[in-house]
């Protein structure tokens, strides 16, 4: 095996077995975070549009994975054009020149691409959270296209890509991915909900999760997932990777605990939706963080989440923007936190070279971070609410009146998640509806022979 | 004939089954109902947001007894139910003109 692949690239860099290995496993954990985070948002919507919050976060794994493959991955990682750092150039469309032989680091480059893959899946889905009830499919499927293109691509470069201006010219650490994942799901999510408009019902009615083992099976999932996430950004099996394993684990605890603790003492529960979104929150702001802090940094990135995300989530009815299932309130503001502590918290064993305010670092690190979380928050907002425009313009976006009190999944996807009660078996609720989009059509009479006749 | 229609407290429906029993009553109706009286619904907070719950979950339990038996067992739900805080519920009857027993075809008095 090893003369096989040896023999043509003799003089290239090395592929590390080890390294590849664990990057292999690291890639595979993290394309389960996007189905985790299906059941996640899925459980957390009301019981009539569960099927259409999982089929954003599905259609996204497929959709995001052509247009990488076409394009984005030549975009975010091919040479950089221009020498700007702002967009890389062509070099590798459609996967050119990417083959078994290449090799990016110590992996094989096919690995590499499939671990950034694996990124863009997740964050485009994510921001499903925020139009939650309330998106057309066609629109989303469309929206997904543009947006990775659009917004994901350029700000993985700019952070991401070796020649990226974030991490290159600005100088801003963000591990894996507190800017490009985060706060740019964030971000993006608070723009369409604002295009979207809120929920009927919104503010009025509580809208509870219709199925909370759903969030919490979602949140282990993620949670499983987070380590191939962070602990893989390393791109290597080593000691930094460890560290960010135990510091995912630290914070996601911390995050947990954080919240729970807020919401015992504010509103006399400690419930399960705050054990999901806040170990959720920790391991949001450790993202960035996990190779740049000690694990008592990492308790700190982590506790600080979950307490602020805690009463960021409530944020959304003071400003009336239904960003339904807390993609900003978690997601963004987790972000932003756990990039901007690294200002405060980096240390030198763990960056190799940068430190925080905290560790003698000076102000300087606290305000690279600080720009690059408003860069690629701005970036992704503007950019966001133009595609989300556009396309509620040119298709329309938001689901009719009629559609969203029906329920997407019987009216945008024509199934129901749940058969209720004796007198529905058999037949979607509601679907009687003559001409509705949903109708099932009437059977023809079945021919009589029941044992029971 | 009467009709005795009880929307009482979901947790309190065992104890007026119960009590049904008790006094002989053969069989009962028991659907899941939500609605408000002069209480309103009441306030509810989640996730750090409140919330006007107009609709609060009852057990709706309806009864069909002989005209003699109505006040009684009118009573004994009342006293069953009771837990003297708000929104314990309403108990009404109404005249029944007549009832059929579907297997039998009994009618009247006979079909309860």
């Amino acid at each position: 095996m090893l003369l096989l692949t040896a023999g043509p690239a003799a003089h290239a860099p090395a592929i590390d077995p080890g390294d590849t290995a664990w990057l292999l496993a690291a890639t595979a954990l993290v394309l389960l975070m996007t189905p985790g985070l299906a059941l996640f948002y899925g459980g957390m919507v009301r019981s009539k549009s569960v099927l259409n919050m999982f089929m954003m976060s599905f259609v996204s794994i497929a959709l995001v994975t052509v247009v990488w493959l076409v394009a984005g991955y030549t975009l975010a990682f091919g040479p950089d054009a221009g020498g700007a750092g702002l967009i890389g150039d062509l070099s590798h469309l459609g996967m050119h020149g990417v083959g078994p032989h290449d090799v990016t680091g110590h992996v094989p480059t096919p690995l590499f691409a499939a671990f950034e893959l694996s990124f863009a899946v997740i964050t485009a889905a994510l921001i499903s959270g925020a139009v939650a009830d309330r998106a057309r499919f066609g629109a989303w499927t469309a929206f997904v296209v543009l947006w990775t293109l659009a917004v994901y691509v350029p700000v993985a470069h700019w952070v991401f890509a070796p020649g990226g201006w974030v991490t290159a010219r600005l100088h801003a650490l963000d591990y894996a991915g507190g800017t490009v994942v985060e706060v740019c799901s964030g971000a993006s999510g608070l723009a369409l909900a604002m295009v979207l408009g809120p929920r009927i019902g919104f503010r009025k009615e509580a809208m509870r999760p219709h199925n909370l083992p759903l969030v919490l099976l979602g949140a282990g999932l993620l949670w499983f997932g987070w380590f191939g996430f962070n602990a893989g950004s390393a791109l290597a099996a080593d000691g930094i990777a460890a560290s960010a394993f135990l510091n995912t684990q630290a914070a996601g605890c911390a995050g947990l605990l954080g919240w729970l603790v807020v919401e015992k003492r504010r509103d006399g529960h400690a419930t399960t939706l705050g054990a999901a979104s806040g170990s959720v929150a920790g391991l949001v702001a450790i993202t960035p963080s996990c190779g740049s802090v000690d694990l008592l940094g990492a308790v700190a990135v982590g506790l600080a989440a979950g307490v602020v995300c805690s009463y960021a989530v409530s944020w959304k009815f003071r400003w009336g923007v239904d960003d339904s299932l807390d993609v900003v309130g978690v997601h963004m503001v987790g972000g932003v936190i756990g990039t901007v502590l690294i200002g405060l918290l980096a240390t030198r064993t763990m960056t190799g070279g940068a430190r925080g305010l905290l560790y003698g670092g000076g102000l300087g690190q606290l305000w690279r971070q600080a720009v690059a979380v408003a860069a690629v928050g701005a970036y992704a907002f503007a950019v966001t609410y133009g595609i989300g425009r556009a396309l509620e313009r040119a298709v329309g976006f938001r689901a009719s009146e009629e559609e969203e009190r029906t329920g997407l999944d019987l009216t945008l996807h024509a199934e129901t998640a749940y058969d209720h009660g004796v007198l529905t078996h058999g037949t979607a609720h509601g679907a009687l509806h003559a001409g509705h989009p949903g109708a099932v059509r009437p059977a023809p009479p079945a021919p009589d022979r029941s044992p029971f006749a | 004939m009467k009709l005795v229609i009880a929307v009482v407290k979901p947790h309190k429906l065992d104890d007026v089954k119960t009590a049904l029993q008790e006094r002989g009553v053969q069989g009962l109706t028991v659907t899941e109902a939500s609605g408000y009286g002069r209480q309103r619904g009441h306030t509810e907070v989640y996730r750090g947001a409140e919330y006007r719950v107009d609709l609060v979950p009852k057990a709706r339990i309806e009864v069909l007894v002989e005209d003699a038996e109505a006040d009684a067992v009118v009573d004994a739900v009342v006293e069953a139910a009771r837990t003297g805080r708000i929104g314990d519920g309403k108990v009404w009857t109404l005249p029944v003109d007549t009832a059929v027993r579907v297997r039998t075809g009994e009618r009247g008095p006979d079909a309860l």
